[in-house]
């Protein structure tokens, strides 16, 4: 397979999805035949999607890597390029370069229960992994999915959720900080679905997700239940520039968040994002 | 230096130029005094090195004199080391182009650098070129811009005999006299060079200038002033390996009394030989049809640096100083085995508060470690 480095691939968008009033998914393939072919990510990387004229984003990959299809993303339009991205089509073609960074410990789950809490669109990245683990149910213990979210209108997926619900051994709870009409599920932030979540405390590996207050607070809640900190792994974000190690812009202490991370085994980064500044 | 260290007489020191130019250097930079500095420009004979130029560099303040003599490189060392010549300031990486149709492709911007020989390179120039080495062309990722640019380098290092009082290389162990990384060593006396090779491409080209063997006094000479070098460095850091001192100190008092002193500007990042962030961009021509997607150097100083839409992960001069600090002379060692500082001097001359950073980290390691 090709490295990566330095040029992005034509990628034309397949389908896409409005999610909520900013959040939208796109599906991408790639043009090149012989690209799309040996292309291969794993859940929790992420790809840098370039807009023409505009620059370059690091999106994390939805899809399950095992899926022959095209690839997907779920972008929330915050900024220049991100509100550009929103206005592609159906047809319309962009850059992508990746697939980047160390994703989720799929082996270090196997055979074990898994709790995955994500905030806001922190599901984003957890997602592949929740379907890569769903495809292969049989490999993995109880399956717990935390999802918070800022306002009610902000859930996204919720046909999804429903439906993973009903698998044997997966338990779905869902909270949002304002809660509203159309909104069964918790009013509040995620931990407190941490009280009604079931985590065995053998065996249970810990994926969290989302913004940096909300995953730590819920770590000393998992500590609390007996989870070891070294089941526990975090996706971290930075400002990223280059997405290859060489910008500089994403470290953390001695990390790379670009090629070290996203993902990291929690007590290899506690010290970091425990401070401010880094 | 070495035993088989030659000796080029000052008379016919542009001969060195000649025989650059004769294996296939068309470009050779060397240092000549411009813009109230020294900088590398193309030269072509010896006449145009700073002859009897002495600098004067202090924490905020960099002078140039001209003095007696007929030395050619007894000052220390100039605002820029090697880095703009291997990581270009600003440059195009890539252009896109998008068709009629819509379709979007994509050519690597690499041009073919110019065979380069850059004459009277540091010794902590060379130690900086080696730390860029292994963050652009020996990680995961081999950087092709700054791989073809550096291997159409060949370097003539020259030992310093005139450190300024900002300089500390003795200190990081990373001069004065050329040890490694040159392909061609020289040490300057009144008479004339001692040359000696660092590689095969160096040997080559002594063997073109056939010059007769250096003798011991010339020899003992060298030797006499590059220990003069070091010992009349009078700044130090407090230790070549400071991560531990530092990390326990995270939270120590004195971030926030250079935090105050410290405008944040970045020229410290810019003048240094061994930072290496950048940020990226595009420059869409008029037409509509190409895009230009660039680097340009940045620096942990600026609030774009840890942006992330919602907020900036180092809000305050405090924190992007603590960066700084405690990514050159502590996480570098966990990234690339070294501290980041080779004692070059530069961010302390060229501070326009004079901050120091050997001071600094001296304060801080006084500190008592974080609770
Ligand atoms: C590993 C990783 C995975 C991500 N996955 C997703 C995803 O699946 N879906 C999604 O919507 N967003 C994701 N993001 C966040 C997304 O990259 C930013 O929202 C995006 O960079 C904003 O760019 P902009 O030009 O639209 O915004 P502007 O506000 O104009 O940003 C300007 C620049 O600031 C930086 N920046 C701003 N916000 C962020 C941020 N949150 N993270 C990193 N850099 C930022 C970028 O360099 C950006 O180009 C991810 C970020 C990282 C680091
Ligand atoms: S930190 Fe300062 S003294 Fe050290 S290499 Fe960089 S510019 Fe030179
Ligand atoms: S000190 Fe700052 S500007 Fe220099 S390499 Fe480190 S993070 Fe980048
Ligand atoms: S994104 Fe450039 S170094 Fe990580």
């Amino acid at each position: 397979m090709r490295e990566p480095t330095d040029l992005p691939w034509e990628a034309r968008i397949t389908s896409r999805v409005q999610e909520t009033r900013d959040i939208f998914s796109v599906k991408l393939e790639l043009v090149d035949p012989g690209i799309r072919e040996t292309y291969r990510s794993y859940p929790g990387q992420y790809n840098m999607l370039y807009l023409f004229g505009v620059g370059e984003v690091p999106i994390s990959i939805v899809s399950d890597p095992d899926d022959a299809g095209p690839l997907e993303h779920t972008i929330r339009a915050v900024g220049r390029v991100t509100h550009g991205l929103e206005r592609l089509r159906v047809g319309d073609t962009l850059g992508l370069r990746g697939p980047y960074g160390r994703g989720w410990p799929l082996q270090a789950a196997q055979g074990r229960n898994v709790v995955v809490i994500s905030g806001g669109l922190g599901c984003a990245p957890v997602v592949s992994m929740i379907r890569y683990m769903l495809r292969r149910r049989d490999d993995y213990g109880q399956i717990t999915i935390l999802q918070g979210v800022k306002h009610s209108n902000d859930l996204i997926w919720r046909r999804q959720y429903q439906e993973w619900e009903k698998i044997r051994d997966v338990q779905v709870l869902l909270a949002s900080d304002q809660g509203g009409p159309q909104w069964p599920f918790s009013v509040g932030n995620v931990t407190v679905l941490m009280e009604k979540a079931i985590i065995p405390p053998e065996d249970t590996v810990a994926v969290l997700c989302g913004p940096e207050p909300m995953m730590k607070a819920a770590i000393p809640r998992l500590l609390e239940r007996d989870v070891d900190p070294f089941h526990i792994w975090l996706s971290i974000e930075r400002n990223m520039q280059c997405g290859i190690g060489h910008c500089g812009h994403c470290q953390v202490g001695p990390h790379f968040i670009c090629q070290d991370g996203p993902v990291f085994r929690y007590p290899d980064i506690a010290d970091w994002i425990d401070r401010e500044g880094f | 230096m070495d035993e088989h260290s030659v000796f080029l007489p000052r008379a016919e020191a542009t001969r060195l130029l000649q025989a650059l130019k004769g294996a296939g250097f068309d470009r050779i930079l060397g240092p000549v005094a411009r813009e109230g500095t020294l900088l590398f420009q193309p030269v072509k004979r010896w006449e145009e090195l700073p002859m009897g130029i002495r600098d004067v560099q202090q924490p905020g303040s960099y002078r140039l004199q001209q003095q007696e003599g007929s030395r050619c490189f007894a000052w220390a060392n100039g605002a820029q080391a090697l880095k703009p010549l291997t990581f270009t300031p600003r440059e195009i990486i890539w252009r896109a182009q998008r068709s009629v149709e819509g379709h979007l492709s994509f050519e690597s911007a690499q041009e073919s650098p110019e065979p380069t020989a850059v004459v009277g390179v540091r010794a902590c120039d060379l130690a900086a070129l080696d730390l860029q080495e292994r963050h652009f062309m020996h990680g995961r990722f081999p950087d092709p811009w700054f791989r073809k640019r550096r291997e159409a380098l060949f370097l003539v290092g020259v030992s310093c005999s005139h450190p300024a009082d900002t300089c500390f290389c003795a200190s990081t162990g990373d001069g004065p006299a050329i040890t490694r990384g040159h392909d061609l060593g020289m040490a300057e006396l009144d008479e004339g060079y001692l040359l000696w090779a660092g590689t095969q491409a160096g040997r080559t080209l002594l063997e073109r200038l056939d010059l007769d063997e250096a003798t011991a006094s010339q020899r003992r000479a060298v030797e006499k002033e590059t220990h003069q070098a070091t010992v009349t460095q009078s700044r130090t850091l407090p230790g070549r390996h400071l991560k531990q001192g530092l990390y326990e100190r995270l939270q120590a008092g004195h971030w926030a009394d250079v935090g105050e002193r410290c405008l944040s500007c970045g020229n410290c990042t810019a003048v240094c030989p061994t930072c290496f962030c950048h940020m990226e961009m595009d420059e869409p021509a008029l037409n509509g049809g190409t895009s230009e997607h660039l680097r340009q150097w940045s620096s942990c100083f600026n609030a774009e640096h840890s942006f992330m839409g919602h907020f900036v992960v180092r809000s305050d001069t405090r924190l992007r100083y603590r960066q700084w600090l405690t990514h050159k002379l502590g996480s570098w060692h966990e990234q690339y085995g070294r501290s980041g500082c080779v004692g070059c001097g530069r961010c302390i001359t060229w501070c326009p508060v004079g901050i120091d950073i050997t001071a600094e980290a001296h304060a801080l390691l006084q500190e008592a470690p974080d609770a």
